[in-house]
């Protein structure tokens, strides 16, 4: 009854386990692996995960804990994760965040009422030659403005829109 | 022009990140040199080279090596490439452009120290990097530059990626060793020294990105030649992170004891109509400069020293007077704050009460006492705790405070009327 890590990520897991000197250097790649899954990591994987790993819940809970990139709780279909440390900050990042977040109604940190986007102020992603700058998911978008960005945003929303019609 | 270009003279080319690319432009000619030499005699030349790393701290790297115990303990070579020190984006860009540059540099390096394997910690958001170099290794593999036997040297190899997962203290190298040895990245007390006692316990050397690749240019060129480039005490060339207030920010590799100024204009100088109000030269852990001091300063370890800061990580940010100081303050001890392992009293709460104390002000509820406060606090962090990241929180703190003081005594007088447009989040 394995629903929450299913059978190719458990054989991404297992490999990860057997590739560094030890196996609990596997927990950070393990964890990405359940977030690109589910969005998140839900309590529930954590458990399949110390099964399948034979490391305690304890440990794998102290390092999902410590690092800002694992989501603990869900987020939108899009994390729109912006910059809002000095360079960015000096060229209008913080603007841009507090704009997004008024166009889709939400605070930071929390879901739009449409399940649309997350928006999070984040510290520098070394990418400051090109502020104001804003990470969605794994990729980067670069010298921004508020439509710009608002207009990448509605691009990948639905673009997530019509991959989930066809499922 | 190329004399100030040894790492990044190719970096133009699309084809320099493939093998083929690289190697067409001379790439692992000089590993083939290094694997007739000596370990001891590569080492003896990154000494004399006066190579100091890039990643921050500075230190010799051929003086680093030489920690290392003379025995046949396993050792490890972590390259570090979790850039996370605000304002730095150098170390991407290499990895971007010249994955077989850094492999290169890493393979010469191991080496030199006898590790049989290394590892490239690159920070979880860099996906691209992340990408970039993993298939540079496979490259490498395939075409017998890792792993057994290497280029017939008889030398063995294994290098692999990891990569953390945000965590600006993982930056640390001990942070770091724990982060990759799968624990909370929090630093360790040291001494044992990493050289001494690292990774998994075993000897471990780390080094930045830019550190690493360095050794090629003076392992091709010889410690000699390094050395006629830059100033007496700090040698060889180095990339600078320009950005901030600037026409055309970017990265920019030049000679050290390249004048401040003249990097601000190879970035396009400041946007019409602006004046330079200060510069942090070395990351957001580096004592602000004034425009005064900017007119001087050159960008070499001992200048900046000099004036009370630090060439870090090279990441140079441009303020110019449209921006507030107290309000810069404040974003960078929100960092700091954020960034805080927790396990030293100093800097788990002096981190918060700067934050907080640079808050208030900024909401409009500051007092004049408050800027002695601040400077109390942060005199009290520093040199007390396990890693640099207290220090590196106090050091901002005080150089703003004291460095324009009026700046914050004017807003905490007229503060309730900036409050309304304060922006920090
Ligand atoms: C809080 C903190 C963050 C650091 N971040 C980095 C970093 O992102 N990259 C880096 O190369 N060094 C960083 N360092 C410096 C490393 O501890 C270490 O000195 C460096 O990686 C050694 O390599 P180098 O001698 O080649 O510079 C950091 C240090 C501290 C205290
Ligand atoms: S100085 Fe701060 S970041 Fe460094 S180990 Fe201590 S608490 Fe952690
Ligand atoms: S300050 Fe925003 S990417 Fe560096």
């Amino acid at each position: 009854m394995n629903e929450y890590i299913p059978q190719a990520d458990k054989e991404f897991i297992l490999k990860e386990l057997k590739r560094y000197e030890t196996p609990i250097s596997a927990l950070i790649p393990s964890l990405f692996c359940i977030q690109k899954r589910h969005g998140w990591v839900p309590a529930e994987a954590v458990k399949e995960l110390s099964l399948l790993s034979d490391l305690p819940e304890s440990r794998i809970n102290e390092v999902l804990n410590f690092y800002t990139m694992f989501n603990k709780k869900p987020v939108g279909q899009l994390h729109v994760q912006v910059c809002c440390n000095v360079s960015c900050a000096m060229n209008g990042g913080r603007e841009l965040a507090k704009h997004i977040c008024e166009t889709y109604k939400v605070g930071f940190e929390q879901v739009s009422p449409c399940g649309t986007v997350t928006v999070s102020p984040v510290e520098c992603l070394g990418a400051c030659d090109k502020a104001p700058m804003m990470q969605v998911g794994q990729a980067y978008y670069e010298d921004l403005t508020n439509e710009s960005a608002l207009e990448v945003l509605e691009k990948l929303a639905f673009e997530k829109a019509k991959v989930s019609a066809h499922v | 022009m190329s004399e100030s270009q040894l790492l990044t003279e190719h970096y133009h080319k699309d084809t320099y990140k493939s093998l083929k690319g690289y190697q067409a432009d001379g790439g692992y000619e000089v590993l083939k040199k290094a694997f007739k030499m000596e370990p001891q005699a590569i080492i003896d030349e990154v000494k004399a080279s006066g190579l100091r790393g890039r990643g921050g701290a500075g230190f010799p790297t051929g003086v680093k090596w030489g920690f290392l115990p003379r025995n046949d303990e396993t050792r490890y070579l972590l390259c570090n490439a979790d850039e996370g020190e605000p304002g730095t984006f150098k170390d991407r860009m290499m990895m971007e452009r010249a994955p077989h540059q850094l492999i290169e540099g890493m393979i010469i390096s191991a080496f030199a120290i006898n590790s049989p394997k290394s590892y490239i910690y690159i920070r979880g958001e860099y996906d691209q990097c992340i990408e970039t170099v993993t298939a540079a290794i496979k490259e490498a593999y395939d075409a017998g530059l890792l792993g057994e036997n290497i280029l017939g040297s008889g030398f063995k190899h294994d290098m692999d990626v990891y990569y953390g997962a945000g965590a600006y203290i993982c930056g640390d190298e001990t942070g770091m060793i724990s982060s990759l040895e799968g624990l909370k990245g929090q630093p360790k007390l040291k001494p044992p020294f990493p050289a001494v006692q690292g990774y998994l316990k075993k000897p471990t050397i780390v080094n930045n990105v830019e550190t690493l690749a360095a050794v090629i240019p003076i392992i091709d060129k010889g410690a000699e030649a390094y050395k006629a480039i830059g100033t007496e005490k700090s040698s060889g060339t180095k990339l600078f992170s320009v950005s901030g207030c600037v026409e055309k920010a970017g990265n920019f590799e030049v000679p050290l004891g390249y004048p401040l100024m003249d990097l601000i204009e190879l970035a396009g100088g400041l946007r019409p109509g602006r004046k330079l109000k200060a510069v942090i030269p070395g990351g957001s852990s580096a004592p602000v400069l004034t425009a005064e001091e900017c007119l001087t300063a050159k960008m070499d370890y001992e200048d900046l020293s000099a004036k009370g800061s630090m060439l870090g990580s090279g990441a140079v940010m441009v303020i110019d007077d449209s921006q507030n100081m107290v309000d810069l303050l404040g974003v960078i001890m929100h960092f700091y704050h954020h960034e805080s392992c927790g396990q030293c009293t100093p800097c788990r709460e002096g981190t918060g009460w700067l934050s907080k104390m640079v808050h208030s002000i900024l909401e409009g509820k500051g007092r004049i006492a408050d800027l002695d406060l601040i400077l109390k606090v942060a005199n009290q962090m520093k040199g007390k705790t396990i890693c640099a990241l207290s220090d590196a929180a106090a050091l901002p703190a005080l150089s703003f405070v004291t460095k324009f003081r009026d700046e914050f005594e004017d807003y905490i007088k007229r503060g309730h009327q900036y409050a309304a447009e304060a922006l920090h989040v």
